[in-house]
């Protein structure tokens, strides 16, 4: 059991070290609540989605700004969506980079938003790795045979 | 053939005579009889005749008379004795009723001659009847030229024509050669001549007031007959030197203020015109008492008329006068709303796009703060972050004052614990007031409750303005703050005697005390420090970075909590002492008054009243699509999923109770989703509640929103706990408040 524990210690240093840092708010806790007996995979299914839709859009994003004449509000759609799936996961950082972004499509900075789009896709990278890694805690938590904590 | 003359008698020697005696008996007789047939045939003509006894007495007599004369008749000759017989017979009753009718006639006579008598006064008293139903008559007809010219005059409401129709109506009734009225000049001190009833310009004679012919009109109510030669009388131009009788009588000018109930006008009145009539010269009329009546009455109603026509046209002065103000009041008001209305726009406007770029600053900066940086660089971006911080801090003051003044702000009333929100401004502060190296302090009183009932956020808001403008202006020394539950008698305030605070069952009121020995306000300062933007002069210190607001906010957020706040300070360098006190409700006891969105107490992990609900969820994004649907099925509800405005419609039937729509998204217009749901439901008894997700707290999409036909409003990223209490609210009230 004494894995578990230390499993466990390291699941909480980790998750609370990812709010301090501001990779992941108070959202991400609503994920968590949300799982239960009924739904015990809740969170790992939002989370693919939220991979799966996020690289969806940097590839659309992408595209759209490597155009001849770019189509702001287009793109400004784009972040809007990412925004706000990012704020429904919890990944804060990644939603502030998108706020940010969306400044410079109002602006129709060209500039501003390609130099954007890459730091859009840092915070993601970033938090999909966070993500993953924490999820494999879980993971292995839970075939060691212990419960996952649950921040407050 | 002769007659038989047997009884023919010797005719002696004065047998002529005889012949005429006899003759004269014979006429006597005739006559002695008509005589009663004639009064009885003239007194039965007439049926007023008293005394037909004694008629009858007369008339026998007569008869009895003419008997005797006839009978003596036959006595010239020689006679029977019958006949004497007969004579003698009719002799002495001749003699009885002769001697009756004296006696008679001895009253009868004194009661005939008291008959004329009478007779002769009752023709007087009939001529002098007839002399005053002449007078009556003359006087009614006076009377109904009087009504006709008070009917005239009363007619019209002009002052012009009421003197002008009076002097018209006066000429033709009186039948004068000249009528002519003075007034006296807004001097007083003379007299204008001002209609005349010939001339139709009058000349514009002025005469003095003083004159004596003057004084004695004006002193009596009554019509005077005055000179022809007197300075007023002469109307006509020099040519006529003899005019007719000429009476002048005064016509009072009645004031406002004179109609009291119980005084006569005669009392009050000391502006008189002069009224001047002028009778025919060619006839030789004289003025008549029922004329001079005539003409007094006139001029009481001529000022009577003149004083509602004064009335009238002060009524209407004053009327056009209020519609003037009325209009420029309207205008004003309509200015005064265009501008409110324009200053609300632009705070709607700059609410927006003040934010959005600071918030992109502070997102940002905190971003870069993560990067590699060199030191220099790093202190630029924090310096960068601190003042980004501040200004969104202004701005959202800025804001909040201008809700706060034009009154649209609310208060956000929940249970907080009051000792948490001290410890928290406690330990925002201790940093700096550490490296300033100053002792600070906490303390409560025994009395004072763990919870209270009011809006956390802005009380903390109050704390941390006072506490930190402690810290600010406190250079060395410390800082005690004091909590605790006010008495009646410490919440007195010398310079807000208008504060009278009641404690009462549901409600306290808390006192706190923030005592500095830092650098102290001039008393003179303190009542400029809660006005905004005002910066006390002495301040000195380049540090002093006081935005000016601070305080002009906590004291509207203190005022709102029904409280009052105030600073004490012995003066500059003495330290100062900074006191509020607010009512704050007491947990536990009933709350009615309070807003209802109060968070209730957080049910088990299943709610069983949501079990079942069937929602639909509309929402664009995937992500946000799966978590929402999480939370709604881990609250128990059937949730069905679309991603479009079309499929939600077809989708929609009316066993569901709830739509989700998010709003955060352009492509999809929700209001016309929301208009088309209603539509689809309008035959129905019932549809289904609308909430709206959204994303960014937008009071002008939130009004939008609610116009359009939703039913309340629920911030994106969703919470369990708040979908929770929408959910509750929603089912129970029908009505999502703003929360």
């Amino acid at each position: 059991m004494e894995i578990v524990g230390q499993l466990q210690k390291q699941y909480v240093d980790f998750i609370n070290s990812l709010f301090r840092e501001g990779y992941l708010d108070d959202q991400y806790v609503q994920l968590q609540k949300l799982q239960d007996d009924s739904n015990p995979e809740f969170v790992v299914e939002v989370v693919s989605i939220f991979f799966e839709d996020s690289e969806k859009l940097l590839n659309d994003l992408a595209s759209s700004i490597q155009q001849q004449v770019v189509d702001f509000k287009k793109v400004d759609g784009y972040v809007h969506q990412f925004k706000g799936s990012s704020s429904s996961v919890g990944a804060q950082r990644v939603k502030n980079a998108c706020v940010a972004f969306r400044n410079f499509c109002e602006e129709k900075n060209l500039d501003g938003c390609s130099r954007f789009l890459n730091l859009v896709k840092q915070e993601f990278y970033l938090v999909k790795n966070k993500l993953e890694t924490l999820l494999r805690l879980e993971q292995q938590i839970l075939q060691a045979g212990g419960t996952v904590p649950l921040i407050e | 053939m002769d007659a038989c003359h047997c009884i023919e008698p010797q005719w002696p020697a004065d047998e002529l005579l005889m012949k005429y005696q006899y003759i004269s008996d014979f006429f006597i007789a005739l006559a002695y009889f008509s005589i009663p047939l004639e009064l009885v045939y003239f007194v039965k003509k007439s049926a007023v005749f008293p005394y037909r006894w004694v008629l009858v007495q007369f008339g026998s007599f007569i008869v009895l008379c003419g008997a005797t004369h006839l009978i003596s008749l036959w006595t010239f000759t020689m006679h029977s004795r019958t006949v004497a017989v007969v004579m003698t017979t009719a002799k002495i009753l001749t003699a009885v009723v002769s001697c009756a009718t004296a006696l008679m006639l001895v009253h009868i006579i004194p009661d005939l001659l008291s008959v004329k008598k009478r007779e002769l006064y009752l023709k007087k008293k009939a001529a002098q009847l007839d002399r005053e139903m002449g007078l009556i008559r003359t006087q009614e007809e006076t009377g109904r030229y009087v009504r006709m010219l008070t009917h005239e005059i009363r007619s019209t409401l002009d002052r012009h024509t009421i003197l002008k129709t009076t002097l018209i109506e006066l000429g033709r009734t009186l039948a004068l050669e000249e009528c002519a009225l003075w007034m006296p000049t807004h001097t007083g001190l003379e007299l204008q001549l001002s209609y005349t009833l010939r001339h139709q310009y009058p000349m514009g004679f002025i005469v003095p007031i003083q004159l004596p012919v003057i004084n004695q009109v004006f002193s009596s109510n009554r019509a005077v007959k005055i000179s022809s030669s007197s300075p007023v009388a002469r109307l006509r131009p020099a040519g006529k030197y003899t005019t007719g009788e000429v009476v002048a009588v005064r016509v009072p000018l009645l004031h406002l203020s004179n109609f009291q109930i119980n005084d006569w006008p005669e009392l009050m009145t000391k502006r008189y015109a002069l009224m001047v009539l002028v009778l025919p010269s060619d006839s030789a009329r004289q003025w008549h008492v029922h004329e001079l009546e005539l003409v007094e009455v006139v001029a009481d109603q001529v000022a009577v008329a003149l004083s509602h026509a004064a009335i009238l046209e002060e009524s209407m002065r004053a009327r056009d006068l209020l519609m003037e103000q009325n209009v420029a009041l309207d205008l004003a008001r309509r200015e005064a709303e265009t501008a409110v209305r324009a200053h609300n726009d632009f705070l709607a406007v700059m609410n927006h796009e003040m934010r959005t770029p600071v918030h992109a600053i502070i997102a940002l900066s905190s971003l870069l703060q993560e990067t590699k940086l060199t030191p220099e660089q790093r202190l630029m971006v924090e310096t960068i972050l601190r003042s980004s911080s501040l200004l969104a801090t202004l701005i959202n003051d800025v804001l909040d004052l201008s809700r706060l003044k034009d009154g649209s702000f609310k208060l956000d009333i929940r249970t907080l614990s009051l000792h948490v929100l001290f410890w928290e401004a406690l330990n925002l502060i201790r940093p700096i007031a550490s490296v300033k190296k100053l002792f600070v302090t906490l303390s409560f009183s025994s009395d004072m409750p763990e919870h209270a009932i009011g809006d956390e956020k802005r009380l903390m808001q109050v704390l941390l303005n006072i506490v930190g403008n402690a810290v600010k202006f406190t250079r060395v020394g410390s800082i005690s703050i004091s909590a605790s539950v006010a008495k009646s008698e410490s919440l007195r305030d010398p310079r807000a005697p208008g504060f009278f605070p009641v404690p009462s069952d549901n409600h306290f009121y808390l006192h706190v005390q923030v005592k500095d020995t830092g650098s102290g306000i001039n008393p003179q300062e303190i009542p400029n420090l809660f006005t905004k933007f005002a910066q006390s002069q002495s301040s000195g210190t380049k540090n002093s970075s006081g935005s000016g607001l601070g305080l002009a906010i906590s004291k509207r957020f203190v005022n709102l909590m029904e409280g009052h706040i105030w600073i004490e300070s012995e003066g500059l360098g003495k330290g100062s002492t900074a006191i509020f006190v607010v009512k704050l409700g007491i947990p536990g006891r009933s709350h009615e008054s309070i807003l209802p969105f109060v968070p209730k107490v957080p049910e088990n992990r299943v709610p069983t009243k949501f079990l079942g609900l069937k929602v639909v969820l509309m929402d664009e994004n995937g992500v946000g699509r799966m978590v929402t649907k999480g939370i709604l099925m881990h609250l128990g509800c059937e949730v069905l999923t679309v991603s479009s405005g079309d499929e939600c419609l077809r989708v929609l039937i009316h066993e569901h109770k709830v739509v989700f729509l998010d709003v955060s998204l352009p492509s999809i217009d929700s209001y016309e989703l929301s208009v088309r749901i209603h539509e689809k439901f309008s035959q129905h008894f019932s549809r289904p509640f609308i909430v709206a997700l959204m994303g960014n707290r937008d009071k002008l999409m939130t009004e939008n929103c609610l116009r359009a036909g939703m039913d309340g409003v629920v911030p994106k990223p969703v919470s369990v706990e708040k979908m929770r209490s929408a959910l509750s609210e929603l089912l129970e009230h029908g009505l999502l408040l703003d929360s």
